[in-house]
């Protein structure tokens, strides 16, 4: 590094400053959780700004915390799922179906067993909206590590083997490290995720009680009822510098720190840099804490039922797979028993039939749009892939747009659709792919920037240009990234169509006809039959569309256009 | 096969009970058809303290698969591996292993890595340090403690592999390749100075098994090598090496012990035994190499023009050639499959289909390829009688798939069939098409 060289004791005394204030702003949000309930209800929110750090602050809390339970649900969800065979058969398709599955309409349903936790006091209302932003967490992530651990390369399975790692030792020293640069990326796509739901989680309804707890989403869902667009764009501006901070002290170090675990030894990517990483490894305090938190982990390997040696896993009996198959068969029966049961319960089969046309509806918007994204962004990204310096100028804006939550920006859309008087189904349907288009974007500027040069040498060489070079060069070499980042992007737009098709603004309500808009209202009054109908229909849209088209496409993309 | 009472002897002589023990063993896998493929069979080996074995064979030939078994990383199908007296169920104490690709750790410096294996021991702290940074002097690698595997030459990685493995301090060290994924040079370095180390006595070792591919390599560095069959593995001789350390390549003792070697691993146990269904090309159950035909011809070529001119010593011809042996095998195997050469006593001689087709133009070649392909490769014959009968002159890929996985696993029968739809399209013989996975009769024109 060209800088000049500072004393350790400087970067002691700034990682010093980090620690002090993270403990300052744990000790002050976790005193104000413990407050009973009616203290909450007594202050309604004010839309001054002088509020918006605290509210800021409040909200990135909550959003941590739900990290850190889906970290924990990761290690463990993913591990038995890897390990087990048999957990397996049922983990997966459960994880497959619930990434698809828009979450937020079960949120209400469980606030009740969460206040219950906490009787009368904020902590509980808290939990049940970290709970909420979890569950747009946690999946990818858990699905993440549950591949990174199928993909663990065997010479280095074998070599903790013949040293004898135990399973715990193993987990920590291999699994886990090799596992971590994809779950990062993950994370930080979670992230993005979690803001775009933090806005609904943060307002709960129980029973006729509303709970509103402070953070920049009620802050916003305030503004948009009282018509301040003054308020809504320093909403804006705090979601700017929250994700600024997050991007600097959390996801820009864990990166860089995450490159160094790569596997592939050389990825020909330059490594990510971050001050913060800097600065903690130059500190000597900071090494000789974590040196000593070290020791201490390491003293783990030895205890009790964590240094028992690899058992073998046992031979699998047919019968015990025959009996297991079986009774997940029979579980699955009765749980679409239920669900159907419970649904027609409440609606006509007629109401079925309106679902699933508002569904067509609905995917109609998100095929147009993601076929429109990729129009533009397709060739962008081609464009940016094959400059380097430019791909890399380009790459943390880009990260850091996707995890703004595009649905701030909804405010501002509507009150443009109110005063065009636009048409509602047409104009509101851009805001599904907002936050979601950045993945296609992404995908093909690491497709285009992995082109190798001898391809485009040799293109050159023959003089391929024009649309011919487009066809026989540029598309197939990105296209296996492409689809990956379609996929992505898709599944994210109907997860948003339940926030972006219906929209709000003070008095003024605008709605779009598609399943999104059906899944809001019903969760809105409080039909769960409604509410189960939507999203079993919605669910069994992606789930079809992801096994009909995407899957095949992409096996298609990888038999064909990888080399090698 | 006197293995059992050569060693035995040994044994005696040393005055200690084996190292370990192996009686009876065989690796096998279940095939679709209800079948076993059989990958190692009947293998009966010793090792007593105070040697280095090889094990000597060609890929495919099951002596990776037998260091996993001893490493207590597999399990045997059936027969004993004893290590000290005792079955190894599972990773013993005291057997390391040095891996081919290296296997370190990437996120754990070259200290970290080493202290690994002493870690999972729960030694006290500074008993782990002291006694990692023992093994690093040991191997040459001061000042590289606290350097990440990727920072490292490939030599250097290895180097890091051997105190990984010496450092846990064992009584076995298994070695899997060690030196292939090494540049001929570094390999070369890195043999030497473990080989100086033993000699000196200063290795916490007291055997190792050395798996390898290298005929030059496991003589320049074992007391007594393995050869091995494939197809499935056994062992088909043993030969002592009672040289002096350090040996020299160029030593007239040194190239005999190379050529009885290269005799051993022609010698196959199918003529010796008169097994027809393991006679190479008599049946489409037969496991195919994949080799190029540019290699086929190129061969070819070479044996016809002088100074070989048509007759050669196939540990001179690869020396020529620049080619590892485990390479030349494959090619000269295939070409005695298609009758163009003769395979005798580490010879290899040209057949009088073998000498035409060196003198023939590429159109005159086809055709002789084509004439011999379907003739004597069953495999070749098989799929064009399909297509032939067919009305509709195609054939999936899955077709003969299915087929070739009754015989063999999955892998070798992607692999077989890979071999045989690149000889069918140079000898145009029949046409295929990857994107629908179709064999057919037309060839684009």
């Amino acid at each position: 590094m060209g800088k000049p060289k500072l004393p350790p004791r400087v970067f002691d005394l700034l990682a010093g400053l980090l620690a002090f204030g993270l403990i300052v702003f744990l000790a002050e949000t976790s005193r104000e959780w413990m407050a009973p309930l009616s203290a909450l209800q007594a202050a309604p929110v004010a839309l001054d700004p002088a509020t918006l750090p605290h509210d800021a602050a409040r909200t990135t809390l909550r959003m941590l915390a739900a990290l850190a339970l889906s970290l924990v649900f990761t290690f463990t969800y993913g591990t038995v799922a890897a390990k087990s065979r048999r957990a397996e058969r049922l983990l997966i398709p459960l994880l497959d179906i619930l990434q698809s599955v828009p979450i937020l309409g079960f949120v209400s349903v469980t606030v009740v067993f969460f206040m219950s936790l906490a009787p009368g006091r904020v902590l509980g209302a808290e939990l049940a909206a970290i709970f909420a932003i979890f569950t747009s967490q946690a999946w990818n992530m858990a699905f993440s590590f549950y591949q990174s651990l199928h993909t663990v390369p065997a010479e280095l399975r074998e070599a903790a083997a013949s040293f004898r790692l135990s399973p715990w030792m193993r987990f920590w020293r291999l699994e886990v490290p090799f596992a971590m640069p994809q779950l990062v990326w993950n994370m930080m796509m979670s992230m993005s995720g979690g803001w775009f739901f933090v806005v609904a989680a943060e307002a709960i309804s129980v029973g006729n009680t509303q709970v509103t707890l402070p953070g920049v989403g009620s802050y916003i869902a305030a503004a948009v009822a009282q018509r301040d667009l003054a308020a809504v764009g320093w909403a804006i501006a705090a979601m700017l510098v929250v994700i600024l901070i997050y991007d600097q002290l959390l996801f820009r170090p864990l990166v860089a720190w995450a490159d160094g675990l790569r596997f592939e030894q050389e990825t020909g990517v330059p490594p990510a840099r971050s001050w913060v990483l800097v600065i903690l490894r130059r500190s000597r305090m900071v090494s000789a804490v974590l040196a000593a938190a070290g020791a201490l982990w390491r003293r783990t390997y030895r205890i009790g039922p964590f240094a028992a040696a690899g058992t073998r896993a046992a031979r699998a009996s047919r019968w015990g797979d025959l009996v297991w198959n079986a009774s997940l068969v029979l579980a699955a029966g009765l749980a679409l028993w239920q669900v159907v049961r419970f649904a027609l319960a409440g609606v006509t089969p007629s109401e079925v039939a309106t679902a699933f046309l508002l569904g067509l509806a609905t995917f109609a918007r998100v095929a147009l749009l993601i076929a429109l994204a990729s129009l533009i962004w397709v060739p962008v990204g081609v464009w940016v892939g094959l400059r380097p310096q430019l791909a890399r100028a380009i790459q943390p804006l880009a990260q850091f747009l996707a995890a703004f939550p595009a649905n701030v920006l909804f405010p501002l859309a509507v009150s443009a659709i109110v005063a065009w008087r636009l048409d509602p189904d047409v104009w509101l349907s851009p805001l599904m792919i907002l936050g979601t288009q950045w993945y296609i974007l992404f995908n093909v500027i690491a497709g285009a920037a992995a082109i190798p040069s001898e391809l485009r040498h040799a293109a050159a060489n023959f003089h391929v240009g024009g649309w011919l070079w487009w066809r026989r060069v540029a598309l197939p070499a990105v296209f296996p990234y492409y689809v990956t980042g379609a996929i992505t992007a898709a599944g994210g737009s109907w997860n948003a169509s339940i926030v972006a098709e219906v929209a709000t603004w003070g008095e003024t309500r605008l709605q779009a006809h598609g399943l999104g808009a059906y899944i809001a209202r019903a969760t809105e009054a409080g039909d769960f039959h409604r509410i189960v109908l939507g999203i079993a229909v919605m669910s069994l849209f992606v789930v079809t569309i992801n096994r009909a088209f995407w899957r095949p496409l992409y096996r298609r993309a990888e038999r064909r256009y990888i080399l090698g | 096969m006197n293995t059992q009472t050569a060693t035995a002897a040994r044994a005696a002589a040393v005055g200690a009970e084996p190292l370990l023990e192996i009686r009876g063993l065989r690796r096998s896998f279940r095939k679709p058809d209800g079948g076993e493929l059989r990958v190692l069979d009947g293998v009966d080996m010793t090792v007593v303290e105070g040697e280095i074995v090889g094990l000597l064979g060609r890929s495919g030939s099951g002596k990776s698969t037998l260091l996993r078994l001893i490493a207590g990383l597999e399990q045997p199908s059936a027969g004993t591996i004893r290590y000290l007296g005792q079955p190894v169920t599972g990773p013993a104490p005291g057997i390391a292993m040095v891996f081919q690709t290296f296997a370190l750790f990437p996120w754990l410096t070259v200290l970290e890595n080493v202290q690994l294996g002493l870690e999972a021991l729960g030694l006290p702290d500074d008993e782990i340090r002291r006694r990692a940074l023992a093994a690093i002097d040991l191997i040459g690698l001061d000042g590289f403690e606290s350097a990440y595997p990727r920072e490292l030459s490939g030599g250097m990685r290895q180097r890091v592999g051997f105190a990984r493995a010496l450092v846990v301090h064992p009584n076995l060290l298994l070695m899997d390749e060690p030196f292939s994924a090494l540049d001929v040079l570094t390999a070369e370095t890195l043999r030497t100075d473990f080989l100086d180390l033993w000699g000196e006595g200063q290795l916490p070792i007291k055997s190792a098994i050395l798996v390898t591919h290298n005929i030059e390599e496991a003589v320049l560095m074992c007391h007594r090598v393995l050869v091995f069959s494939h197809q499935p593995g056994r062992i088909v001789a043993e030969v002592k090496v009672d040289l002096p350390h350090p040996r020299d390549h160029a030593d007239p003792l040194f190239r005999e012990v190379v050529d009885r070697l290269y005799v051993a691993l022609t010698e196959r146990p199918a003529r010796a035994a008169a097994r027809p269904e393991h006679f190479p090309g008599t049946g489409i159950g037969t496991i195919l190499p994949r080799v190029e035909t540019n290699l086929l011809a190129g061969l070819l070529e070479a044996l016809a023009a002088p100074p070989y001119s048509g007759k050669a010593d196939l540990p001179v011809l690869a020396g020529a050639l620049h080619i590892d042996v485990d390479r030349l095998f494959p090619v000269a195997e295939t070409l005695e499959m298609l009758r163009f050469v003769e395979l005798e006593g580490g010879d290899i001689r040209l057949t009088e289909a073998g000498r035409r087709f060196a003198e023939a133009g590429l159109d005159e070649r086809k055709k002789l390829f084509a004439q011999h392909l379907l003739a004597y490769v069953p495999l070749a014959g098989h799929i064009r009688r399909v297509l032939d009968e067919r009305a509709s002159h195609t054939a999936p890929r899955s077709r003969f798939l299915d087929e070739l996985e009754d015989h063999m696993t999955e892998k070798a029968a992607e692999q077989t069939l890979d071999a045989v739809t690149s000889w069918g399209r140079y000898a145009e013989v029949f046409a295929y098409d990857d994107h629908a996975q179709r064999f057919s009769l037309e060839n684009p024109t």
